[in-house]
């Protein structure tokens, strides 16, 4: 195992996936010598030499380009450079390349991978902290991941850039430079898997992306109460390892889920409604769902922090659970 | 042109105008479900612009799209099966008279959305530009769809890399019933190509022979890796919007007007003159070409109507 940054992972799974397939190209805003503005296409361009295309700032333009190259053969990555910003591209998803495949009968599938630099807790205010993935898991033919570590990060990007469908890939910008151990040797990380990341007994957190770090501090802090808490990191949102998350919550017998974004129609309105249909006879308290208050994301760090979940709406809401019984 | 490639695009608007034909009868019949968009008067640019390609060649179409599935060898049978809704048409019934699809013959689909085709057909391009395959993207689209992003942001594009895109916007005058004098300052739409970089041409769209000459320069010109073009062929849709919309929104002097530069009788006029075709051997084109048709719709009729057990079988995620 070596230790590198989430960046050099998803550098590294791209450098690989390029090496072994002519038809990958990447495109979008600054991925060229630039480097990408988080720095994770940094170097291919050398390597690659007339497949990474710097593209002109119009992302349905560039979004609707790759749907075109990848239904006639290619498979195209594209960075689009904040992840707020694919709401610009999104008819290109969602109305063309998401329905072609099942339109064309299984002739031709989109082999797509839109890399999204994504998430708040950044001060980057309203327009460059967003994560779209609940508005993506709506929408048949599209698979949603959101990676937390770099390990995952490499894995499921390699996955992701072999999958024949449009995979929308939210890379949490507070992740870029946080560092983890990654195999030497060749490996992938299948999409649509979920992982126990600590085992516990008491309730099941189930969460994704750069709020699980929040989820497991809290943990650590509840086990000084004697509350032992399995965390699930889902990694993929669509399609959901149900099996995984049932099966924790048999187990716990409590389940809250918490991400950052906001709450109503969202992947823990799904989680929720899974384990309500699935372990409604093994509950002790009803589902409890952490995340961001509905409001525009502010800029102010104080004003972020309150919108956004924290470590301590965790564990007081956990501590709520317990306290009643 | 020798003799029987022009009785060939005239065999291919008048496969056109019998179809739209029938599928507006059948529309008010009721076998056809949904919406249609009919072609009629605008045949001479399909059929002019497809007679350039070859088989390896793309086209992206629009939700006027009959004319452009027809005129690049799309099988009548199948396309009205598809109108109707049945398990034979191109998609399987799936898709409908907006959707028709078929990598088999390079139509990376009619698109219900404005201006939703350029980039798709764009794509294409750049693909076939990033493999080398020296192939051609015809990009069909309509007045309206020059006010959308996607138009813009695909000709800069196309521009900056030099794509082998020939783009073709078939200007009818109206986006549904907005006259484009009312939406655009602009009124040569050609123009807007040079804010790109990109040559602009506007022609007589209901001229089929200029249609293929000019298509033709386009289409050479993007296989020889010198880039895309802005075709704008100016013409008319004899229907409204879409059937059954009454027509309140266009002068009667304005439709009849434009009915007398009908790009068929003006084509057959030319051919008659250039004593390619005599009258008697037009007529015989014609009930050959209403055959043609009339087996088209039998099929469509005949033909089965989808398993909805199948309804979710191309579904992957």
């Amino acid at each position: 195992m070596k230790e590198i940054t989430y960046k050099k992972a998803l550098n590294e799974a791209i450098y690989e996936e390029m090496l072994k397939d002519k038809n990958i190209f990447v495109a979008g805003l600054d991925v060229g010598k630039y480097g990408g503005a988080f720095g994770v296409t940094e170097g291919l361009y050398e390597k690659f030499p007339g497949r990474i295309f710097d593209m002109p700032i119009s992302e349905a333009g560039y979004t609707g380009m790759a749907v075109g190259a990848a239904m006639t053969g290619m498979r195209p990555i594209i960075e689009l450079q904040i992840s707020d910003w694919v709401t610009i591209a999104s008819d290109q998803i969602v109305n063309n390349g998401a329905n072609m495949p099942y339109l064309l009968m299984g002739k031709t599938s989109i082999p797509l991978v839109l890399r999204l630099p994504s998430g708040g807790y950044l001060s980057y205010a309203c327009q460059h902290s967003h994560s779209w993935e609940s508005w993506f898991c709506f929408v048949p033919g599209i698979k949603v991941v959101l990676p937390s570590t770099p390990y995952d990060a490499k894995g499921l990007l390699k996955s992701a850039i072999r999958d024949n469908n449009i995979v929308i890939f939210l890379e949490h910008k507070r992740l870029y430079n946080t560092k983890g151990p990654v195999p030497e040797e060749e490996y992938i990380v299948p999409i649509g898997k979920a992982n126990i990341i600590k085992e516990g007994s008491d309730i099941t957190i189930i969460s994704y992306s750069y709020v699980i770090n929040k989820v497991l501090e809290a943990a650590e802090i509840l086990e000084k109460d004697n509350i032992s808490v399995e965390v699930l990191d889902l990694s993929t949102v669509k399609p959901l390892d149900r099996e995984t998350i049932i099966n924790s919550v048999k187990k716990t017998n409590n389940a809250m889920v918490v991400q950052e974004v906001w709450e109503s129609c969202s992947v823990a309105s799904e989680v929720s409604a899974v384990i309500s249909e699935n372990c409604f006879d093994y509950l002790d308290h009803p589902v409890v769902r952490i995340t961001a208050k509905e409001s525009p994301i502010p800029f102010s760090p104080v004003l972020e922090n309150f919108v956004l979940p924290q470590t301590e709406d965790i564990t007081e809401a956990v501590k709520k659970i317990f306290s009643k019984k | 042109m020798n003799k029987d490639f022009k009785k060939e695009l005239l065999k291919t608007m008048l496969k056109i105008r019998y179809f739209e034909f029938a599928a507006g009868t059948l529309y008010k019949e009721g076998l056809i479900p949904g919406s249609i968009h009919l072609y009629i008067g605008e045949e001479a640019i399909a059929a002019g612009a497809c007679a350039n390609l070859k088989d390896t060649d793309y086209i992206s179409s629009t939700h006027r799209g009959h004319g452009h599935i027809i005129a690049r060898g799309g099988d009548l049978n199948r396309v009205m099966a598809e109108l109707f809704g049945k398990v034979d048409g191109y998609n399987g019934g799936r898709g409908g008279s907006m959707h028709i699809a078929t990598m088999d013959l390079g139509i990376l689909g009619a698109n219900g959305i404005v201006g939703a085709g350029i980039p798709i057909a764009t794509g294409a391009a750049f693909s076939s530009w990033f493999r080398k395959s020296n192939q051609v993207t015809i990009c069909f689209f309509g007045d309206g769809a020059t006010n959308q992003g996607t138009f813009h942001e695909s000709l800069n594009i196309a521009s900056v890399f030099s794509l082998p895109v020939v783009y073709i916007c078939e200007n009818n005058l109206y986006g549904v019933g907005t006259c484009i004098k009312n939406t655009s300052k602009c009124q040569q739409l050609s123009i807007k190509s040079a804010s790109y970089g990109i040559e602009g041409i506007t022609i007589d769209g209901n001229d089929v022979t200029l249609v293929y000459e000019t298509v033709k320069k386009a289409v050479e010109k993007a296989r020889n890796g010198k880039g895309p073009t802005l075709i704008e062929a100016e013409t008319y849709r004899w229907h409204t919007h879409f059937e059954g919309e009454p027509d309140t929104y266009r002068p009667a002097d304005e439709v009849k007007f434009w009915k007398k530069k009908d790009p068929i009788a003006r084509f057959e006029k030319e051919l008659a003159g250039q004593k390619i075709i005599e009258s008697d051997g037009i007529n015989t084109l014609h009930e050959e070409v209403q055959n043609q048709v009339d087996m088209a719709v039998r099929f469509a009729r005949e033909s089965k109507t989808p398993d909805v057990n199948d309804t979710l079988k191309y579904v992957t995620i």
